[in-house]
């Protein structure tokens, strides 16, 4: 073939996919503590016995989980300005992101939930704790080492997912690497290297939340 | 005046009417027992002593108070009133320490140290003083009934509740737990139980409860109720067991 | 300052959407088509087989869609082939497809216990006639839910080949929010417009996830 690779005209610009790798990075820590924080907000929410509540909550869920993540991205940027809402690209993607995860984890979360023994509640029940106490002593940490697996692969494809945040010029991992073929007209070693980050990226991600599901759900063994 | 006291309690299931009207009254001290076939109501009544089911019509009052179904009474009745299950239902995610601790620091809020002393306190008299840092997974049925019933009675309640606590065990590990509750009986603590081992019920309680098709169909005191059953229904139930 | 009305917006949406259908429907089958047979390779084949297509999964499913879009677009040009979006992006979520059945697929084969194949193969079936006749029409039943829950993600993945300029759904609205000035409007429609989709399709997977549990039990 005519085409020479030529890899080594990435080298020059790494700063700027580093800086993608550090903002990536931000987007998705931020994304993933305030999104299955509020993952946690809306399973209490639909589990909870006041039923308009359950239902607002049950409508963003469906509204979120059948929509492209591109699209609400583009809402939050684009079109809230229009409510007088005006937010900066970093703070759109980093708000879609948590709004996305949000929901996902509440269905997720939820069915951690419904699978606590009914027993468990009841004899919570029974040691006169209120429904904040049963939840937050006996029910939430049991249901999210049920789940932990599943809320893991979510925020992986929730951090993937951002590479669509250079469409806002949130100056992620993609963004830079679209700066750069844009000065070197090496498109193709970029994004073959920038997967490559990705892929990594994400396998040490998978891997943080699995040290950090062993640290939360871990035994103090005393014995 | 009773220390539990219940009058009219009626409850449903959809259709399935399950008490249909039953008075009954727990004095300070007594050691009752429920007994009847499976589908009698026994358990059904036993769980509306503690809140868990909500009745549909009656009166229950504990300690001189009426209980209505709202969140704060059920919390105060529950202070009162502590129920071990027969699936023990200790929480998977604390040792047993932690399991007795966790009502009276979060619920009665009483500081750690309090809370592990009685704790600890509670866990010698049932047996387990050496067991404390073991996860329920770690322990047999037995041990971890006998922590559910210390976790029950590190909230001091007035009465105890005990729910088919043996049924679920191995035949080895009953008697066990029923020596911690002939314990707790002769130290005078109230307790009713929905049991079907017999020969225990005969021999440490005060009263037997009988159940029939969701009403009490006979009471009185168990030597009286095993030698001379006064309806044919409690004779067959006394009978068949024999 | 705009001469479209709502309906003009609504109108041209919708023409775009038949090509988010139409993209969908080629990805979701051409990929199918791909996992399956990636599936039939993956359980018949040898260890290097075996650690081959679970690479593929994990490459698929550890890199973005947007930059499988933008290997595969840039990339065959190099090799002398001249793509169009519609190709790049059919070619793209295709391959991103068929990582994503297959992961279910096989999963949904591993639940068939190990006693059929044994049964089966006791009775002198071979590889094939197995597979035929005992595991796939079993696993089929489980992994129905499942594939028609993936569709959705197939559906909602057609709005990143926009960035690669196939003018789809998403693609039209920004260019009629170009053309408008109306973003919270034309998005507004276009997240609907997606909605109408994938919520059908969600509700079908959840109602059979129901009725197939009833079977199950």
């Amino acid at each position: 073939m005519a085409y020479k690779f030529d890899f080594g005209a990435i080298v020059p610009h790494w700063q700027l996919l580093f800086d993608g790798v550090i903002l990536t990075t931000e987007l998705t820590v931020i994304g993933a503590v305030v999104g299955v924080g509020l993952g946690i907000m809306g399973a209490w929410a639909r589990a909870s016995r006041a039923p308009v509540i359950s239902q607002i909550v049950g409508v963003y869920v469906e509204l979120i989980r059948n929509t492209p993540f591109l699209v609400q991205l583009f809402f939050i940027f684009f079109g809230l300005p229009a409510l007088g809402v005006k937010l900066t690209e970093f703070q759109a993607a980093v708000l879609a992101m948590i709004v996305n995860l949000g929901a996902y984890s509440t269905e997720i979360i939820r069915a951690g939930i419904l699978a606590i023994p009914q027993g468990q509640i009841e004899a919570a029940q029974s040691l006169a704790m209120n429904r904040v106490q049963i939840f937050r002593y006996v029910v939430i940490l049991p249901a999210l080492k049920k789940i932990w697996p599943a809320l893991s692969s979510q925020i992986v494809i929730v951090m993937l997912g951002s590479s669509v945040c250079s469409q806002i010029a949130a100056e992620e991992l993609t963004f830079g690497a679209n700066y750069i073929q844009a000065l070197n007209f090496r498109a193709f070693e970029v994004y073959f290297v920038v997967t490559g980050l990705y892929l990594v990226m994400s396998i040490l991600l998978r891997m943080g939340l699995k040290v950090l599901g062993n640290f939360l759900f871990e035994r103090r063994r005393h014995v | 005046m009773s220390l539990v006291e219940l009058h009219a309690i009626h409850k449903s299931f959809g259709e399935l009417e399950v008490l249909k009207g039953i008075d009954l009254s727990i004095d300070e001290g007594q050691v009752i027992a429920l007994i009847g076939k499976s589908g009698s109501g026994k358990s059904t009544l036993l769980r509306t002593i503690n809140g868990l089911e909500v009745i549909d019509d009656g009166v229950i009052i504990v300690d001189g108070k009426k209980i209505s179904d709202r969140d704060a009474d059920l919390l105060g009745l529950r202070l009162q009133v502590g129920m071990v299950f027969q699936q023990f239902n200790l929480f998977p995610h604390y040792t047993a320490l932690e399991n007795v601790m966790l009502s009276p620091q979060v619920v009665k809020k009483q500081s750690k140290a309090e809370a592990k002393q009685i704790a600890e306190e509670m866990l010698a008299k049932v047996g387990l003083a050496d067991k404390m840092m073991h996860y329920p997974d770690q322990l047999s049925g037995g041990q971890q009934q006998r922590v559910a019933i210390a976790r029950a009675l590190a909230m001091k309640p007035k009465v105890l509740l005990c729910d088919e606590v043996t049924s679920a065990l191995d035949p080895e590990l009953v008697n066990e737990v029923l020596a911690v509750v002939r314990q707790l009986a002769e130290e005078g603590m109230t307790l009713v139980m929905v049991t079907h081992e017999m020969r225990f019920a005969r021999e440490v309680c005060d009263k037997l409860v009988f159940m029939h098709q969701g009403r009490i169909h006979e009471t009185g005191d168990p030597e009286t109720v095993f030698a001379n059953p006064k309806t044919p229904e409690l004779a067959s139930f006394v009978g068949g067991l024999a | 300052m705009s001469e479209f009305s709502l309906w003009d917006i609504v109108y041209n949406l919708l023409l775009a959407a038949r090509w988010t259908v139409l993209l969908s429907l080629t990805a979701f089958v051409l990929g199918g088509l791909v996992g399956l047979l990636l599936l039939m390779v993956r359980t018949a084949g040898n260890p290097w087989v075996i650690r081959l297509v679970r690479g593929y999964v994990e490459l698929f499913q550890g890199t973005p869609l947007l930059m499988q879009l933008f290997i595969v677009f840039f990339g065959l040009p190099l090799i002398g082939l001249d793509v169009s979006p519609w190709v790049a992006a059919t070619l793209g979520l295709t391959l991103f497809t068929s990582a994503f059945l297959t992961e279910i697929w096989r999963g949904c084969v591993e639940s068939i216990g190990k006693g059929q194949w044994e049964a089966s193969a006791s009775l002198g079936m071979n590889f094939t006639q197995q597979m035929r006749y005992i595991v796939l029409p079993q696993a089929l039943r489980i992994a129905v839910p499942p594939t028609v829950g993936f569709s959705v993600q197939v559906v909602k993945g057609t709005a990143v080949a926009s960035i690669i300029g196939f003018v789809e759904l998403t693609k039209a609205g920004t260019m009629i929010t170009n053309a408008t000035y109306e973003p919270f409007t034309v998005y507004g429609c276009v997240a609907v417009m997606y909605f109408l989709i994938c919520y059908p399709l969600s509700l079908f997977a959840r109602h059979l996830e129901g009725k197939f549990r009833h079977v199950a039990r």
